[in-house]
């Protein structure tokens, strides 16, 4: 029988004892090799759905195949096709880099001549050869986050569990590891599963994303799509005096619905990116002296509000908060 | 290396590395026994003239708390690894691995033996360096480390136990004072036939702790006594296997999977 590296899922639900449904019914399918980002929310139900999912939580309902194997009744042959890094780095501090990657090495079963091998070709991947012999209480978050990644690559899994792998992490590492995780999809054919707060990271890294709010799914799809399902671009104007503001607005509402702007007059354009060049000409007939035209594609957040309502920035603050 | 031996051994091995990279968890244990003895061996030397007490050394009678003391310090520390383990993640993690969850628990639980067992060789070492003379001779040595090894299990059971039910370090630790009062409340001072005080008396001769004392005892003061081993060694056996009882049926429930 063939076991694809695909996730799936069929009205998954987990229901905590006095508490909401955290998961209410999603249904999931990424395909191999595919990275899917999960977006949403502190609370919205993505953490409960990858412990489903990596065999550690069990569904109150529904079902779930990962790699071809479901995650209740063949739970030994998930775990050994999946590698996770939970939201948490899951590590000991009193342990070095170097000795977490051969335990784990050792307890995959690698062959022992390979173990050694195995654990410095890691962390030659994630940048931490040189911290290998350090204890791990002395790593940055950073540090840490790569290091918990290169443990989920140990026994060269096809399907790769990431729970928020970038929360509190500084630009430089959260930009390293997108370009690890990137690599692992395109050139070794991993299937990723994402969970993020940020648009940026889905926006950035997934082929597609689920976003989840209160334990239901209410979109999928590629970013672009999502994009061009939702949102039109907007085109901001800013005058070049303190008198044009006034003239701008006339000139720009023809063209769209008036959104809000800090620095000048912003316009969600009726016409989408086409309608562009019609403004500029417009701006030019009026005469109007312009400092700054910006247009700008919509974004991830205007998916999530037109869906539910609500905006996801300014909820990615504290990535700690259990869901 | 898929056999479950292999993996007692790797974590067994984890558990001790751990504890060695903790100063305070060696120094203390070895430590604090030796000094309560010291000062116990000088205050209480009076006692040996007591008419009935076994022993005209006092430092001899008092050698086997420290046994008793050493191994709950190793299990305190070992519940409040596993305990860390649970919050920290590492546990998840380790679920996640093809380990089994028997391997995880004796694992664990070797950690603990083995540092029992050196821990009990440095008391043992200590005892006699100060002129103590174990009256089994060395097969009654080789007995007694046995049965430090044991202590170690059951007690280390009890702590794995309330790692495993609690996932908080800080309420193993709590665990410790509890410990400690049976201890106290034994005849860790004094034999039992020698205990003025009824209710003490009482409470010393219900307190397994006792038995476990009077086993060590026997070894280092008396040699060979059935009665002494078998109540000793019976009732660690049944600790061990309630504390491994109660451990194995949490665990699958902390590994979650």
């Amino acid at each position: 029988m063939d076991h694809p590296n695909t996730i799936e899922a069929e009205k998954l639900v987990r229901e905590f004892k006095k508490g909401p449904r955290a998961v209410d019914g999603i249904d999931l399918h990424v395909d191999a090799g595919e990275i899917y980002g999960f977006l949403g929310p502190n609370g919205a139900g993505k953490s409960t759905t990858v412990l489903m999912l990596t065999t550690l939580l069990p569904p109150t309902a529904g079902t779930a195949r990962v790699g071809g194997y479901d995650v209740v009744h063949e739970g030994p042959q998930v775990r050994s096709r999946i590698g996770a890094a939970l939201q948490e780095a899951a590590l000991d501090g009193l342990m070095t880099g170097r000795e977490h990657l051969r335990l784990q090495a050792a307890l995959q079963a690698l062959p022992r001549n390979e173990r050694a091998a195995r654990a410095d070709e890691l962390l030659e991947r994630v940048g931490l050869t040189e911290a290998a012999d350090r204890k791990v209480r002395g790593y940055s978050g950073g540090m840490k986050r790569r290091l918990d990644l290169a443990m989920a690559l140990v026994h060269r899994p096809r399907i790769l569990f990431l729970d928020e792998p970038t929360t509190g992490l500084d630009v430089q590492s959260r930009t390293a590891l997108w370009s690890e995780v990137g690599r692992l999809a395109r050139e070794d054919g991993v299937t990723v599963f994402l969970t993020t707060q940020y648009l940026e990271e889905a926006d950035v890294l997934a082929d597609r994303v689920g976003i989840i709010d209160h334990g239901h799914i209410v979109a999928e799809g590629t970013p672009d799509a999502l994009k061009a399902e939702i949102g039109r671009p907007t085109v901001e104007a800013t005058a070049s005096g303190p008198d044009g503001r006034a003239e701008l607005t006339e000139v720009l509402e023809r063209f769209g619905t008036l959104v809000p702007s800090s620095r000048g007059v912003a316009v969600r354009l009726d016409a989408g990116e086409a309608g562009l060049a019609d403004v500029v000409r417009a701006l030019d007939a009026k005469g109007c002296s312009v400092a700054n035209l910006e247009l700008h594609q919509p974004s991830l957040d205007d998916v999530f509000l037109a869906k539910t309502g609500r905006s996801l920035e300014g909820h990615g603050g504290d990535a700690s908060e259990p869901e | 290396m898929r056999t479950t031996a292999d993996q007692v051994l790797l974590l067994a091995r984890r558990s001790i590395v751990h504890t060695a990279r903790q100063p305070a968890a060696i120094v203390f244990p070895l430590l604090f026994p030796m000094l309560l003895l010291a000062v116990n061996s000088g205050g209480l030397r009076a006692e040996t003239h007591l008419p009935g007490f076994p022993t005209k050394s006092f430092v001899a009678f008092a050698l086997a708390v420290p046994f008793i003391q050493g191994a709950l310090f190793a299990t305190m520390n070992a519940g409040t690894d596993l305990a860390r383990d649970v919050e920290t993640g590492f546990l998840s993690r380790l679920s996640l691995t093809p380990l089994r969850g028997a391997a995880l628990l004796a694992g664990q639980l070797g950690g603990v033996v083995a540092l029992g067992v050196i821990q009990a060789c440095f008391y043992l070492l200590v005892g006699l360096v100060v002129g103590v003379r174990p009256a089994a001779g060395v097969g009654g040595v080789a007995v007694l480390l046995v049965f430090a090894a044991m202590i170690a299990l059951a007690f280390g059971s009890i702590g794995a136990w309330a790692a495993l039910r609690t996932g908080s370090p800080e309420a193993v630790q709590s665990l410790f004072p509890v410990f400690f009062v049976f201890l106290f409340i034994s005849s860790m001072n004094i034999p039992r036939n020698l205990i003025s005080t009824t209710w003490f008396r009482y409470a010393a001769t219900a307190n397994p702790v006792s038995y476990l004392l009077e086993c060590v005892r026997s070894l280092i003061i008396t040699g060979w006594n059935g009665e002494a081993l078998l109540l000793g060694f019976g009732i660690v056996t049944l600790v061990a296997i309630t504390g491994l009882s109660l451990a194995a049926y949490t665990l699958p429930r902390r590994l979650a999977r």
